[in-house]
Order: structure tokens, then C-alpha cells, then sequence
């Protein structure tokens, strides 16, 4: 089985500042991954570089099983779509949702586009009642779903993930969460998820991958986390991080 | 134990094209040199509150209460010179982000001897002798050095320690922090709480800790206040959590996810608009 993500020794170099010192990672097909850590760990700038947004310097990254060069040809964001931390930032504050929508359609020449649009929003939960609303007419939650059904419209394998609910109330939170996992299951996407929080990791994803520094720590499956079953120190820091304040 | 803050029926109504959105609609407790916290989501009215208390309501909203007082002073009675005079030295408040809560062109050093210079009569050695002392008191471990640097140049974890450490130099009586750590990573988070803890205890400050995440303010707070749609839905203590009554609290505290503890589906929120009402 080829894996849906194949990453080898990528560097990522901002000027002089090496964001990414050879990280190799591997996600098979269908598989939920996720990326932990802190601020400036690296765990963005890995899902960036895949999506073709860093520049890399050395190392390669696979698709499905093909090697990507330097530029991202249009097929691959038919296979691999994007949902970014911040639903006030990354929807077009002057388009309704339906241009939105549009335009990865348009992009990609689908013609049945009338369908899919009612479909991808009918899938998040929306109904077409939201079609011709703006950006700021909705929600952050709203917001989220409508990110949601602009990268499942092109139907993708692949979706990654960049703190899809961090900008979000807790309660709007786990309404994303489970819609995630509810594409997921219907659709056997394989996720590669960005997150700072432990929980939301080991909630969403079966295998992930602790960084600091712009360097992979360790790698884990999401029951060895649980049971505590880690190696670094640093791992061990992050999980008690997220157990709460404890008066000393 | 004597009441550092009173507040009853606090309204704050924000006019708009579409007419009068209110906010905080008739909030009230008290408070003493304990540790409270205001939960809720966004939209709940909780900063409104702090604001309110910090007199930084924007100047188009009405505020109106039966009780605003603190330590005796009525705050919405009083002129806005004796309010300022409170401000920054009785009262004192951290803002989330300390990107955009700290002044970008003044040195971090400055911006503390400023706000002591403000309030106390000291003379420049002095301020600058004591705002290095807080700067250590904050753990800050190369105080010196991070005197002279800008905001920009320190990260999120230490720019929040300089924000705490120029909200403590005047020695305020009640703190209120509205999101102190949301900004921040999860392990620098512990760091700056353990400060904020150590800080408020020693001093005996009454502190409003203002949070969307129920478990975070149920571990530091003595008592929760949970807001939703502008109204206290519930006042409990922080030990008796488990207890809540009211569905919303119960929800907020079941809709995030737990390491150890799989559910799936997550539960969400069931919204009745009779909790609005």
C-alpha cells in the first residue's frame, strides 16, 4: 500500500532561520496524523510545505505516491485541499458564500457546480439558506463549516488541517470536531492535523507526532499518549501542560 | 471577609443601527480578596463585565447598575479623574494578547516606570530600581536585559510577564485578567499562572480571572461565576464543579475533549432559549 503522505528529510529555510531540520514522516491512506507542539515547533510549516506555501530548500515530499516537484500542478489540490486556523482570516470578506464556493469549482472547470454547492453545504450542516450570506454574517463555528465545504467540494483525499478550531468557543468546538470526523468516516479521507492541544489530538487522531523546535521528538500512537507510554521529557511536559494548573 | 468589589444588576447596552444590544444584562456578586472566575463563550458578556468594573467601557454604550462599588467607592458616581486615579493603581487589568496590549515603540522597562511614575511619586532611579525587582518578582531571569527591549523582541510567555509586571508595580487591591494565557503556549500558560498564583496570594489581591475554558478557571478560581447571553447562569464554587446544575455549565464542561476519557461524538450544547430569557 502506498502511504497518502510520504514526507523525507525536509528542510524549510526562512532567510537564515532553518524552520524545518529534516523531518521525515509518513501517512498511510485513510489514516488520521497528528502534528503536536508549540509555537514555532514547526508543526504549521510542515503542513504548509506540503501544500506547496514553504519554501523548501532540501528533502521531498510524496502524494499518493507521486513525488512533488517545487510547484504544485492543479491536479494536486484536487487531491489535496486546506483548512486554515482562522475562519475570520481566510474567507473572502466580500464574497457570499456561494462565489466562495464557486471558485475552486470554477478553477477546476466542474460543471455540475449547482449540485455540489447544495451538497457541501447541505454536509456541514449549513442548508442553503447560507448560500448568499457574507462572511461576516455568520459565526466563527458558521464560518469554519463554510472553510469546510470549500475544501471538501473538489471531493479531495487528502485534508490538512492547521488548528481548525482553535479560534473557536469550546462548545463550537466539538460541534467542528465531530463534523470532521463524520466527513472523515463517510468520505475515508486521510487527515493530517495541526493542533496545540493534546486532547483534540489524541480525540481526532489514531498516530501523531510530538515536534519542538523544528525537529520531530517522537512519534506515538494515540494510546501510547493516553497511557502515558512516552519517551521524551518533553512529551511528558506537554501532558501535564494539558492536565491544568495545579497549585503547587 | 470583607467586600473588596460589589457589583449589582450590572447593565452595560451598546446602541446600534438595528437598536440597543445589551451586553450584560443585570449581573451581580461580590467579591474579597479571593480568586473569581467569569466563564462563558464568546459573546457572553464576561469581558463587558471586567470592563465595566475597569471603567473601559467604549464611551457610546450606557452603563447603568444598582450596585457598582469598589472598596466602597461608588465607580459609576465618581468623575473620571478619580476614576483614572483608581485605574492602573487600585484596580488593575491584563488583556490576552501582550502583542497588542504592550506599546510597540516604548521599551519594556519604560512602559513599567511609566505606570509607577503615574500613580507614585518616585524619582527615575527608584521606578527603575523597582520595576527591575518586579521584572524578577515575574521571573523574568536576565531582568537588565529585558528592561531595554521592545515588545517585539521578547516572546508571548515573557511579554506576558512584563504585562503582569507592570499591572502589579503600582500594588493594585483587585486585578482583573481577562484571558491571561489564551494567547500563550500550553507549557508557558502553567509558568505565567504560577506567577499570577504566587502573586495574588502573597499580596491578597482580589483577582477576576476571565475565561471561555471552565476546567482552566475551575483550577485556579476560589468560585466561578458562568455567564451566557449577558446573564449569570450559575455561581458556583470552583470544588463543587462536578455538582453544576444548570445544563450549560454541564455542557461546558463535557464538550471538550479529554485526554484518556473517548467519546465520539463529542456531547455538544443543546441551546434553550429559556437560558437567554
Amino acid at each position: 500500500m502506498t502511504s497518502a503522505i510520504a514526507v523525507d528529510r525536509l528542510e524549510v529555510v526562512f532567510d537564515r532561520f532553518r524552520a524545518l531540520k529534516g523531518v521525515s514522516l509518513e501517512v498511510r491512506e485513510g489514516e488520521s496524523y497528528g502534528l503536536v507542539g508549540e509555537s514555532g515547533s514547526g508543526k504549521s510549516t510542515l503542513l504548509r510545505a506540503i501544500a506547496g506555501l514553504a519554501p523548501v530548500s532540501s528533502g521531498s515530499i510524496a502524494v499518493n505516491g507521486k513525488k512533488l516537484g517545487a510547484r504544485r500542478a492543479k491536479a494536486f489540490y484536487r487531491e489535496v485541499q486546506m483548512v486554515f486556523q482562522d475562519p475570520y482570516g481566510s474567507l473572502h470578506p466580500r464574497q457570499t458564500v456561494d462565489r466562495l464556493l464557486q471558485e475552486p469549482l470554477a478553477i477546476h472547470g466542474f460543471a455540475d457546480g449547482e449540485k455540489r454547492i447544495e451538497r457541501a453545504l447541505d454536509e456541514v450542516g449549513l442548508g442553503n439558506g447560507f448560500r448568499f450570506r457574507y462572511a461576516h454574517q455568520l459565526s466563527g463555528g458558521q464560518r469554519q463549516r463554510v472553510a469546510i465545504a470549500r475544501a471538501l467540494i473538489l471531493e479531495p483525499s487528502i485534508l490538512l488541517l492547521d488548528e481548525p478550531t482553535s479560534a473557536l468557543d469550546a462548545s463550537v468546538q466539538a460541534e467542528v470536531l465531530n463534523l470532521l470526523e463524520e466527513v472523515r468516516r463517510r468520505r475515508k479521507l486521510t487527515f493530517l492535523m495541526v493542533s496545540h492541544d493534546l486532547a483534540i489530538i489524541t480525540h481526532m487522531c489514531e498516530r501523531l507526532m510530538v515536534m519542538q523546535n523544528g525537529e520531530a521528538v517522537e512519534t506515538l500512537t494515540a494510546s501510547q499518549l493516553i497511557g502515558h507510554r512516552v519517551n521524551a521529557d518533553y512529551t511528558r511536559k506537554l501532558l501535564r501542560a494539558s492536565e491544568g494548573f495545579v497549585r503547587a | 471577609m470583607s467586600v473588596l468589589l460589589d457589583v449589582e444588576e450590572l447593565r452595560v447596552t451598546f446602541p446600534t443601527r438595528t437598536g440597543l444590544i445589551e451586553a450584560v444584562r443585570g449581573v451581580s456578586f461580590s467579591l474579597g480578596r479571593e480568586r473569581l472566575g467569569i466563564v462563558g463563550e464568546s459573546g457572553s458578556g464576561k469581558s463587558q463585565t471586567g470592563r465595566a468594573i475597569m471603567g473601559l467601557t467604549p464611551p457610546q454604550a450606557r452603563i447603568s447598575a444598582g450596585k457598582l462599588a469598589f472598596d466602597g467607592i461608588d465607580l459609576l458616581g465618581i468623575s473620571p479623574r478619580e476614576r483614572r486615579a483608581l485605574r492602573g493603581n487600585r484596580i488593575a487589568m491584563i488583556l490576552q494578547d501582550p502583542k497588542y496590549s504592550l506599546d510597540p515603540v516604548m521599551s519594556i522597562g519604560r512602559q513599567i516606570v511609566e505606570t509607577l511614575r503615574t500613580h507614585e511619586k518616585v524619582s527615575k532611579a527608584e521606578a527603575r530600581e523597582r520595576a527591575l525587582a518586579m521584572l524578577e518578582a515575574v521571573q523574568i531571569r536576565d531582568p537588565k536585559r529585558v528592561f531595554d527591549l521592545h515588545p517585539h523582541e521578547v516572546s508571548g510567555g515573557m511579554g506576558q510577564r512584563a504585562m503582569i509586571a507592570m499591572m502589579l508595580i503600582a500594588g493594585p487591591e483587585l486585578m482583573i485578567a481577562d484571558e491571561p494565557t489564551s494567547a500563550l503556549d500550553v507549557t508557558v500558560q502553567l509558568d505565567v499562572l504560577n506567577i499570577l498564583d504566587k502573586l495574588v496570594s502573597e499580596r491578597g489581591m482580589g483577582l477576576i480571572f476571565i475565561s471561555h475554558d471552565l476546567r482552566l478557571v475551575s483550577s485556579f478560581c476560589d468560585r466561578v461565576v458562568v455567564m451566557y447571553a449577558g446573564k449569570v447562569v450559575e455561581q458556583l464554587k470552583a470544588s463543587e464543579l462536578r455538582e453544576a446544575q444548570h445544563p450549560y455549565t454541564r455542557g461546558l464542561l463535557n464538550c471538550m475533549p479529554r485526554i484518556g476519557f473517548e467519546r465520539h461524538p463529542l456531547p455538544v450544547l443543546d441551546r434553550k432559549p429559556e437560558w437567554a430569557a
